[in-house]
């Protein structure tokens, strides 16, 4: 009892440890700073928005900003600054659960192909690579036109292709440790399979696996709101920004606020979690800028 | 030698294999087919009967996948559901302007990432690195489309230098494309030139801190003879494969970047097919797509084996 206590309060610390050495350079501070801006205004945003997101008003068209509407209003005559401020919940809920299904299934097939090795490594390999090789917004599109673009399709969509590559990386992390001389001596220990994977081979490979997860994060977020953009994320009138880009773009040469807003929130928050995710590399000793986004 | 590129060739050959596989299954699995999801409510009686035997989907899975593949193999993709059109006449042109979109963003992107590559890692955490490290930073994580859009409403619509859309033909000669295609380029290279000069940074920083320069600058070899001499060549190599891999996903960015632009090429032909659920078309575009990204996979590949050589002997290499 006394000693999984112990074990808890040492997670903690390392926790606190990573986050004092990433707030310790500047990018990463601003990164994390950023982020947590963005995480508190998705959750706090509804409880103080100005207007209703979804109050259409034709006498309100394309108002410039004012004191009364801060970022003007859009071609419906809805106010911007409440759409702006309601448009990042969406994505930053679907991409985060989406990259922590990415990891799980990416993590967990990594490891058990880098450890089984053989027949069925180069089989799963093949398909990873084939997977790998269909431009992500073919894929994503197909599935989203197909099957509907609910929270329900896109996470496990997402989840699923921006997974593939996180298999990658958990098997390489795991060819490494496994000719190790410890895991040789938990075989001989007479260890189960189970618990070398548990207790020797995750502590190991759980860094590498972590930080792909958060660079998967950027990318699904980036690959999100392409979709959104292109029409194929969110529905219409639940506010998010890749939606709003898309839909003010064609009146933007006299009413460029309705554009600029949305592609403020979020290029911040692809920033931040890009800064937050470099530092967080970092803090863990993983060279990022070796890795294509894929 | 000879066999590690013979290998690697089949190894292309067999994931694109497995690609036309996951294409082919992919459409089948899902739920409805070509027919049903083009007619939507006509989809019974005569109509549907008459669809499936125009596409042939009465025959089984497996043969129509096997001349389905054979067509592919001789650049035919059999016909699309909507204009009934044969699909290579279709994309022919869009290939074209596409190829030309990439290839100029390449050929721009890459020499200025070498160039700003090697800058920030030789005055690595001075000023010009940290100014071009913070650009990098910009230019890679804000999307096509939001760079594209500020392009758009700087450059065309507040100081009205160039078009903001481009508005040729699909058959446009190159000549006619090139003056549109500036804005596309920038957007597009944008995102890729920040990656590539990220990886040399890195790359170049880890050369010049191995054994073998530090023993040349020891030596007295002159600066700039060490840098391109010892440092460049070993730096630029294993450079390569990730800037394929940096331009496979180009090809997705592409697609956006296409759209907003409303540029002729295969990324709008993507957004039209799947919202026209022109099954026949989508499969025909992801086996082109996967086959681009293969290939340039494996010329790096090869390029990397040729360029290096302690591969050369090594036989096998996981």
């Amino acid at each position: 009892m006394s000693n999984k206590k112990e074990k808890q309060k040492n997670i903690f610390e390392k926790i606190y440890e990573v986050i004092k050495t990433m707030a310790s350079k500047p990018s990463g501070l601003i990164g994390l700073i950023i982020l947590t801006f963005h995480v508190i205004l998705a959750i706090t945003s509804p409880l103080y928005v100005p207007y209703d997101y979804k109050a259409i008003d034709p006498s309100l068209m394309l108002t410039p900003p004012s004191s009364e509407f801060w970022f003007g209003t859009d071609s419906l005559g809805r106010d911007v600054f409440t759409r702006t401020i309601l448009g990042g919940r969406t994505a930053l809920t679907v991409t985060f659960f989406g990259s922590l299904i990415a990891l799980l299934w990416g993590g967990s097939l990594g490891i058990f192909c880098g450890l089984v090795g053989g027949k069925i490594d180069d089989v799963v390999m093949r398909i990873i690579d084939a997977f790998l090789s269909i431009p992500w917004i073919l894929a994503m599109l197909l599935i989203v036109s197909l099957l509907g673009t609910t929270t329900l399709v896109l996470i496990p969509a997402l989840g699923f292709f921006y997974g593939k590559g996180i298999v990658r990386v958990a098997r390489a992390a795991t060819h490494d440790v496994i000719a190790k001389d410890f895991i040789v001596s938990a075989r001989a220990r007479g260890h189960s399979n189970m618990s070398i994977i548990w207790n020797e081979i995750l502590p190991n490979v759980r860094d590498a696996i972590m930080v792909e997860g958060a660079m998967r994060w950027s990318w699904m977020l980036l690959g999100f709101s392409s979709l959104s953009f292109l029409g194929f994320g969110v529905s219409p009138p639940t506010p998010d920004w890749g939606l709003m880009i898309s839909n003010a773009r064609g009146l933007m040469s006299f009413a460029y606020w309705a554009v600029l807003a949305p592609i403020f929130g979020l290029s911040s928050l692809i920033i931040g979690i890009n800064l937050t995710a470099d530092a967080f590399a970092k803090a863990l000793g993983i060279d990022r800028s070796t890795k294509a986004p894929v | 030698m000879f066999f590690l590129v013979i290998k690697r060739i089949l190894l292309g050959l067999i994931t694109l294999f497995i690609v036309s596989l996951i294409t082919f299954a992919g459409v089948e699995v899902l739920p409805g087919d070509a027919c049903t999801t083009y007619l939507e409510r006509q989809a019974f009686g005569q109509a549907l009967e008459a669809c499936y035997d125009r596409l042939g989907l009465n025959v089984p899975a497996y043969e129509r996948y096997i001349s389905w593949a054979w067509g592919v193999l001789q650049w035919d993709f059999g016909y699309s559901l909507s204009g009934e059109m044969k699909i290579n006449e279709v994309l022919g042109p869009k290939v074209k302007n596409s190829l030309v979109l990439a290839s100029a963003s390449i050929l721009i992107g890459i020499p200025i990432a070498l160039l700003l590559g090697i800058i920030t890692a030789l005055w690595r955490d001075r000023l010009p690195d940290i100014i071009i490290s913070t650009v990098t930073i910009f230019s890679m994580t804000i999307p096509e489309f939001i760079s594209a859009t500020l392009l758009i409403l700087i450059v065309a619509i507040w100081l009205e230098w160039l078009p903001g859309i481009v508005i040729v033909p699909t058959e446009a000669s190159i000549s006619e494309l090139l003056p549109n295609i500036i804005l596309p380029v920038i957007a597009i290279s944008m995102i890729m030139t920040a990656h590539m000069a990220r990886m040399v940074r890195s790359s170049v920083i880890q050369v010049m801190a191995s054994d073998y320069v530090q023993m040349a600058i020891l030596k007295g070899v002159p600066y700039w003879k060490m840098v391109f001499r010892h440092v460049l060549p070993n730096a630029l190599l294993p450079a390569i494969n990730v800037v394929a891999l940096t331009i496979a996903w180009l090809l997705g960015g592409v697609v956006v970047t296409e759209v907003v632009f409303n540029y002729p090429g295969l990324g709008r032909l993507v957004i039209e097919s799947i919202s026209n659920r022109d099954l026949p078309v989508v499969q025909a575009l992801a086996i082109i797509l996967a086959s681009i990204y293969v290939g340039i996979n494996l010329i790096a590949d090869l390029a990397t084996l040729m360029l290096n050589p302690r591969l050369k002997s090594l036989q096998i290499k996981k």
